[in-house]
């Protein structure tokens, strides 16, 4: 029968009923990359679980403990892009003592065994070794991308191996890791002829480089779009970078400044035009950050790109008030911006003015002492929300506010999905009416109805949270610190947000009673967090004998051998789902319950 | 922290402190029975609350600016925290720290050690930057022209240079910034 379709036979050979749904779903399964769906998908039937695992490339692992390596490896047979992640978020701010775990190791050696193919590999909070890239290098022939975002262990040798040995990359980027340095030449280490880079961020990398070897590279990599590098070059070096380099659409200017031990040969104002040149000829460009040592009177070199860039990062700039201004008013396309609050409440009213489109915001403080007054504050947050009625994502750290500015971005900017309000004196009220601000919170999970990300400060009684359990339904991600008057604040979270994920709570008086409350919670979660509340060892037991398939950790590494009626408080609960065991690597200081 | 060192010495540095806060505002840091808040569960009990922040209702203390160090607070990671340390290099012979100027594209560097009083650093950087700065007087900054010399010390605070006894500024200077301007003029108003 001449008119059957190709899908309906293989070798010439009628398939079956299922066979044929089975390639049905598998193009259907083409249309759905997200994870989200595609676990929804997998959890059908056996045989949709199958012909979803089949055809994934893409395998997510939000918690590195929550599944084995080879677990993994079991399930999907056809890996090409692997994201991992590891030490929980407020390791950042050494609330995790080191050695805890996150080590790539264990993981490298399993999916170097089951998956030649790999081609990209993205870490965040691993601990990575030299050793680990040197088998990434060596594995995986036609490797391609590699991000590492908040890593440690590694250094300048690894890299070097790295750029030595995967003659396919692509994608280079090192984003805020710590790196050694080794005294390994590492740029040198890039094969010679052409190459294939996309991108090459390395602005994190505190060690000196070669800059004539990464001048020939920039150079023989025409597909060179994104380019950051680190503050050991100076701008005359970056004004030779982007002349070779025209059609950049990312830059990281790396110092933005004369390097100390290196003379340029021009006179600063001449230097300062030929900048200006190289940016009006770098007509694709739309990111600039950089900017570490930035030598301000060089800045209006960067007016020609201004009108066409949609994201800016002079969080590492300083410079004053007036000369941001400048800067700004030229930024008409602007969607992303990451500022210091030395720019003021007065450079916050220039971005309302000029940046109509702003999606994301973000203000970090120059100086992190608590302090009665700071340069941006309600002001500044009120100027804002008049302005950017599109802005989605906001982090704002201020030494004081008011619940009315905190009301009025909730009203203005219905759009918000991501609200970090970050007070940096602990207990601070409404600086105006010395009321909670609760008000204020209450407002932005009321009225921002996409909000999935929020982060609270200042003083904060239950009410803020039974804010936040009665309206935050859409909430996935909550940070809390020093906050809260009872068990009650935590419960109301717990029992009224169902789709909470991730709950990190630090110095807040949430004990075994609140614990209790979100028992039925947390195998939805993929982590609480919980350090210098008031749970006890007790309580934390509880939960581990209850509730199968969560890891409860307890840490006490503030109180070794302390007795006294409080030692059985826990310093620390990191308490995580998983389809494992304990894991076997928990160092002397874990417990696990 | 370094609060407690000023008072050992008797010297009150606070009160001629350059601040970013409005006049007037900041005083209530001062009183010394500043509770280092230790971590668990306790909040800093005020001595005194300024009448503007005072809270009516609430059963809860409004803290006043604690100094105190609480590890991870404000959640900065420590990378973007350490950018801004001013490095200051120590050689066995010479303390050398940078010196920008307002409006000029390059830093300069001098060597503390060379001065062995003010006027002479001062006159040192007149040359080298070609200005005038202007005379001293305790009471207004620096008259008679639109640069103030300023530094930033170990605490990360921006200070008018000439304040403190020449020792204490060597010993605490971290960077120079000769100021111009509207900023300048600023300063010599008791801020």
């Amino acid at each position: 029968m001449s008119d059957l379709t190709p899908t309906t036979l293989r070798n010439n050979v009628p398939l079956s009923p299922d066979e044929v749904l089975e390639i049905a779903l598998e193009s259907v399964l083409e249309f759905l990359p997200c994870q989200r769906d595609r676990n929804a998908f997998s959890l059908v039937n056996k045989s949709w679980n199958r012909i979803e695992a089949e055809t994934r490339f893409e395998v997510v692992i939000g918690n590195c403990y929550s599944i084995s390596p080879q677990r993994v490896v079991n399930r999907f047979k056809a890996i090409k892009s692997v994201v991992l992640k590891g030490k929980p978020r407020f390791a950042d701010f050494s609330l995790l003592p080191p050695d805890w775990g996150a080590r790539f190791s264990p993981w490298v050696v399993v999916l170097s065994g089951a998956y030649r193919g790999l081609e990209k590999l993205c870490l965040k909070r691993m601990y990575v070794s030299n050793d680990d890239l040197v088998v990434v290098a060596n594995t995986f022939v036609g490797f391609k991308e590699i991000r590492l975002v908040c890593c440690e262990g590694f250094g300048t040798s690894g890299l070097a191996v790295l750029a030595g040995k995967c003659r396919q990359l692509r994608v280079l980027e090192l984003i805020e890791d710590e790196v050694a340095d080794d005294e390994e030449d590492w740029i040198s280490f890039f094969p010679g002829g052409a190459t294939c880079l996309e991108s090459l961020m390395f602005d994190c990398v505190e060690c000196p480089l070669n800059f004539n070897a990464l001048e020939k590279l920039v150079a023989r990599s025409p597909s060179l779009k994104k380019l950051r590098v680190n503050r050991y070059v100076s701008l005359g070096q970056l004004r030779h970078l982007m002349i070779i380099a025209p059609q950049l659409t990312h830059l990281g200017t790396g110092s933005y400044g004369p390097l100390e031990d290196l003379e340029d040969p021009l006179p600063a104002n001449e230097l300062r035009d030929h900048v200006s040149s190289a940016f009006a000829a770098s007509k694709s460009l739309v990111c600039l950050s950089g900017f570490r040592e930035i030598v301000p009177y060089f800045l209006p070199a960067v007016y020609p790109v201004c009108a066409n860039l949609t994201s800016l990062n002079l969080s590492y700039a300083n410079i004053l008030v007036e000369e941001f201004k400048q800067v700004i008013s030229h930024c008409h396309k602007l969607q992303i911006l990451w500022v210091l609050d030395l720019i003021s409440d007065g450079g916050l009213v220039a971005v309302a003015a000029t940046c109509k489109d702003l999606q994301e915001l973000r203000v970090f403080p120059m100086d992190t002492i608590e302090d009665n007054a700071g340069p941006v504050s309600d002001v500044g947050l009120h100027a804002i929300a008049e302005g950017c009625k599109k802005l989605q994502s906001i982090l704002f750290f201020c030494q004081q506010m008011t619940n009315a500015a905190v009301i009025s971005m909730s009203i203005n900017c219905p759009d918000l999905i991501v609200f970090r309000l970050c007070i940096i004196g602990r207990y601070r009220p409404d600086h105006s009416t010395g009321e909670p601000m609760d008000e204020g919170f209450g407002a932005i999970v009321k009225n921002c109805k996409k909000l999935t990300r929020l982060a609270v400060s200042g003083l904060l009684t239950d009410r803020a949270f039974s804010y936040i359990g009665q309206y935050g339904k859409l909430l996935r991600t909550l940070s809390v610190a020093f906050a809260g008057d009872s068990d009650m604040g935590l419960t109301y979270v717990l029992e009224g947000c169902p789709k909470l994920e991730k709950l990190e709570i630090r110095d807040s008086p949430f004990g075994d009673i609140a614990l209790r409350s979100g028992m039925h919670q947390y195998h939805n979660m993929r982590f609480l967090w919980m350090s210098t509340c008031k749970v006890t060892r007790q309580g934390c037991r509880e939960i581990a004998r209850q509730i199968p398939g969560v890891i409860v950790e307890i840490f006490n590494w503030n109180q070794v051998g302390e007795e006294g009626e409080n030692s059985d408080l826990v310093d620390t609960l990191y308490m995580y789902r998983s389809l494992e065991g304990p894991r076997a690597d928990a160092p002397r200081f874990v417990n696990i319950l | 922290m370094e609060s407690v060192i000023t008072h050992e010495e008797g010297l009150n540095l606070k009160e001629t402190e350059l601040r970013l806060g409005l006049p007037g505002s900041d005083e209530s840091s001062e009183k010394e029975s500043i509770s280092i808040s230790s971590s668990r569960n306790k909040r800093a009990v005020p001595d005194s609350v300024e009448d503007r922040e005072s809270v009516s209702d609430t059963k809860h203390a409004t803290a006043p600016p604690a100094k105190a160090q609480v590890v991870g607070w404000p959640p900065i990671r420590s990378y973007r925290k350490n950018c801004f340390q001013p490095k200051k290099v120590e050689t066995e012979t010479g303390s050398y720290v940078k010196v920008s100027m307002d409006g000029a594209p390059y830093l300069r560097k001098v060597d503390l050690k060379v001065y062995k009083c003010y006027p002479e650093l001062l006159e040192a950087l007149e040359n080298m930057f070609k200005l005038t700065i202007g005379e001293y007087s305790e009471r207004e900054g620096y008259k008679g022209s639109e640069y103030a010399p300023t530094y930033e010390d170990k605490d990360g605070d921006w200070m008018l240079v000439g304040d403190v006894p020449w020792e204490m500024f060597m010993s605490t200077c971290k960077r120079l910034r000769i100021m111009k301007g509207s900023e300048a003029r600023g300063l010599g108003h008791g801020a």
